[in-house]
């Protein structure tokens, strides 16, 4: 069974009388620790179809199914504690909370999400941060940090809850050429190690390449 | 929770001048409330003091009637020994009254031989009256040669200050007391000056002192009467459960009319000083008014100020799962932390203000008195009440812009510029 399957899935935002369609009738699946790409020009609607797939926004019409849930039709509170188990995310401008160090950021969602014990939260938190290689970095603050060492941060905070699927929008727009290939070797490297499936939309052609299936999005349309 | 709160402090902490200047206006608020409460709730218990232990006593018991025609002092309405009998077995079986004392309440006409005025006479029992009102005779001045413990003997008159001095008398002069008794005749008796007492507030605080066998013998009283009963109480924090008892157990007292045959008041209803001491407590109620709308207007616009800058951050929150819940706790958490750390610095600068205060003691004057120094207390009661209204003021504040935080759209917040 794949993790992510949608059905016929369209999104039209409504501007006064104008009706904008994001996504026209998409049908798609993804399969467990898969490494996903979205490419497509700006306006394509990249950043709507992983929203839609991170259970951040809700399709107009259509049916999205992760890890056999129906989320479209989740509540709020119910949308939030799924994406807590099931999703992690990796943004475009890292989204490090700055006024906690590098370890607190990824201790977050073990805390405020997971309530883990003390004892495991730290061992999982050392585990994910020797894997991106940042054990040494753990005290420093966000802004003590370069662009590359903080997405590796993010990814260390997406994947430390061990999620089934990561969500990434534009992970490497923020970073020069060399960060940016580190970042999605690095995404790779965990896919392979925890077996978590990655979608991340990028229109860098040299990331597109890192990707093994890409699906290209134009006008809303998968061509 | 802790964790919370962590991450709570180091979001006020980033906004670091923000912060101390929202918290130095809080602060501010709570310390002038401590200072003020303190100041004034001092002055009013010690005025209170005052009324109460050198003049009025805690409450009166008098014939129904009286105290609505106190002005012209009638004479008509005592209490015979019979009814002064009543309210001492009354008064005797209450463990709550420390003391009782009788009074004669009248007006006479003194002369001094020369000139002749009127003047209104407490006539007491010196060795009750003293353990109704103590410092009685802490108003009194006498003869340096006289006995400290002796407050007033038969024969004698202790004169108000005012009148000595415009009747030309000193202690020791010899004067006569003309009073009408309450069938119209005329009595005079020679008395001696034996001391002079100083005013206070009020027409209570203008009266002479006279021993009570003398008023009755000047009234031409056949048996002993009485025109009240002056009570005090252990703990004056009780008065007002005691005189409910003793209202209701009076009121089964009925006259051969079927009406209640006696009355009685607490000092706040005999002194006009209880309306002063309802406008101290009515400006300190405005003064925590005053703190409460600086302490909501202060946190609602730090909070606001907060959530409206961390839109993103509040989207991150929520994208990566935190509940709606979480994300308002943690705001809430802010705006009690802010409440909280105001508060404990208020305290600590209101206490030693009040420590301050207390070294150097104010020196006031109020009606008639000068040199009144005030020592500014304040009960812990009052910290604990305004140290629990800036928390709950500083959640109740936070709520709104909390709640904003917590039902923010993912999607949107993520997208906010």
């Amino acid at each position: 069974m794949a993790l992510v399957q949608i059905e016929n899935v369209s999104k039209i935002y409504q501007t006064g009388d104008i009706e904008i369609a994001a996504l026209s009738d998409i049908n798609l699946s993804i399969e467990k620790s898969a490494f996903v790409s979205f490419v497509g020009p700006s306006g394509s609607g990249k950043t709507t179809m992983l929203n839609m797939i991170g259970c951040l926004d809700k399709p107009t019409h259509g049916k999205i199914l992760v890890d056999g849930k129906q989320v479209d039709s989740f509540n709020r509170q119910k949308r939030a504690a799924f994406r807590g188990d099931v999703i992690g995310f990796i943004f475009q401008s890292f989204n490090l909370f700055p006024v906690l160090t590098a370890y607190e950021n990824i201790e977050y969602p073990l805390v405020m999400i997971k309530d883990e014990p003390a004892e495991k939260r730290k061992e999982m938190i050392l585990t994910v941060l020797d894997s991106v290689g940042m054990l040494n970095q753990k005290d420093k603050f966000p802004d003590q940090l370069s662009g590359g060492q903080k997405q590796r941060i993010a990814v260390a905070r997406a994947l430390v809850t061990q999620p089934k699927l990561v969500m990434a929008d534009e992970p490497t727009a923020n970073l020069d050429k060399t960060s940016s290939i580190n970042v999605i070797r690095l995404m790779r490297d965990m896919k392979d190690k925890f077996g978590t499936t990655f979608i991340f939309s990028t229109h860098d052609p040299r990331i597109m390449e890192e990707a093994e299936i890409t699906h290209t999005l134009v006008d809303g349309k998968l061509s | 929770m802790i964790r919370i709160f962590k991450i709570a402090l180091r979001n006020l902490l980033r906004y670091k001048r923000r912060t101390i200047l929202t918290s130095l206006l809080i602060t501010l608020g709570i310390v002038l409330v401590i200072l003020f409460s303190g100041l004034a709730g001092s002055f009013k218990t010690m005025m209170i003091g005052q009324i109460t232990d050198s003049n009025l006593s805690q409450m009166q018991i008098h014939k129904k009637g009286y105290v609505s025609s106190i002005d012209t002092m009638p004479l008509n309405l005592t209490l015979d020994t019979k009814r002064y009998k009543k309210i001492e077995d009354l008064l005797s079986s209450h463990s709550e009254i420390k003391a009782w004392a009788p009074r004669i309440k009248l007006n006479a006409m003194l002369s001094n031989f020369t000139d002749t005025t009127n003047i209104r006479l407490n006539a007491i029992s010196p060795e009750k009256e003293v353990l109704v009102c103590p410092d009685v005779g802490s108003r009194m001045t006498f003869d340096e040669k006289r006995d400290p413990g002796i407050l007033l003997n038969p024969g004698e008159v202790i004169i108000p200050e005012k009148l000595a001095k415009g009747m030309k008398l000193k202690i020791g002069d010899p004067i006569v007391l003309v009073a009408n008794n309450k069938d119209g005749s005329v009595n005079g008796l020679n008395f001696q000056v034996a001391g002079i007492i100083e005013s206070i507030l009020g027409p209570q605080g203008k009266e002479g002192y006279m021993h009570i066998k003398d008023a009755q013998e000047l009234l031409r009283m056949d048996n002993p009467e009485m025109i009240e009963v002056a009570i005090r109480l252990h703990d004056f924090d009780k008065l007002e459960k005691v005189y409910a008892v003793l209202s209701s157990k009076l009121a089964k007292f009925i006259n051969k009319k079927g009406m209640p045959e006696f009355e009685i008041h607490t000092w706040d209803q005999l002194s006009p000083f209880s309306n002063i001491a309802k406008m101290i407590d009515f400006m300190t109620i405005t003064m925590k008014i005053i703190m409460i709308a600086i302490v909501l207007i202060s946190i609602l616009n730090v909070m606001m100020m907060s959530v409206y800058e961390r839109v993103r951050e509040i989207g991150t929150m929520s994208a990566i799962g935190t509940s709606p819940s979480r994300i308002m706790g943690l705001f809430l958490a802010e705006g009690l932390l802010l409440g909280l750390i105001s508060s404990i610095v208020g305290n600590i600068i209101g206490l030693s203000g009040i420590f301050v205060l207390n070294i150097y003691k104010i020196s006031f004057a109020f009606g008639r008195q000068d040199n009144l120094l005030l020592a500014p207390t304040v009960n812990i009661t009052e910290l604990l009440w305004v140290s629990g209204i800036v928390l709950l003021i500083s959640v109740f504040a936070s709520l709104q812009p909390a709640y904003k935080a917590s039902r923010m759209e993912p999607v949107d917040a993520l997208g906010h510029v």
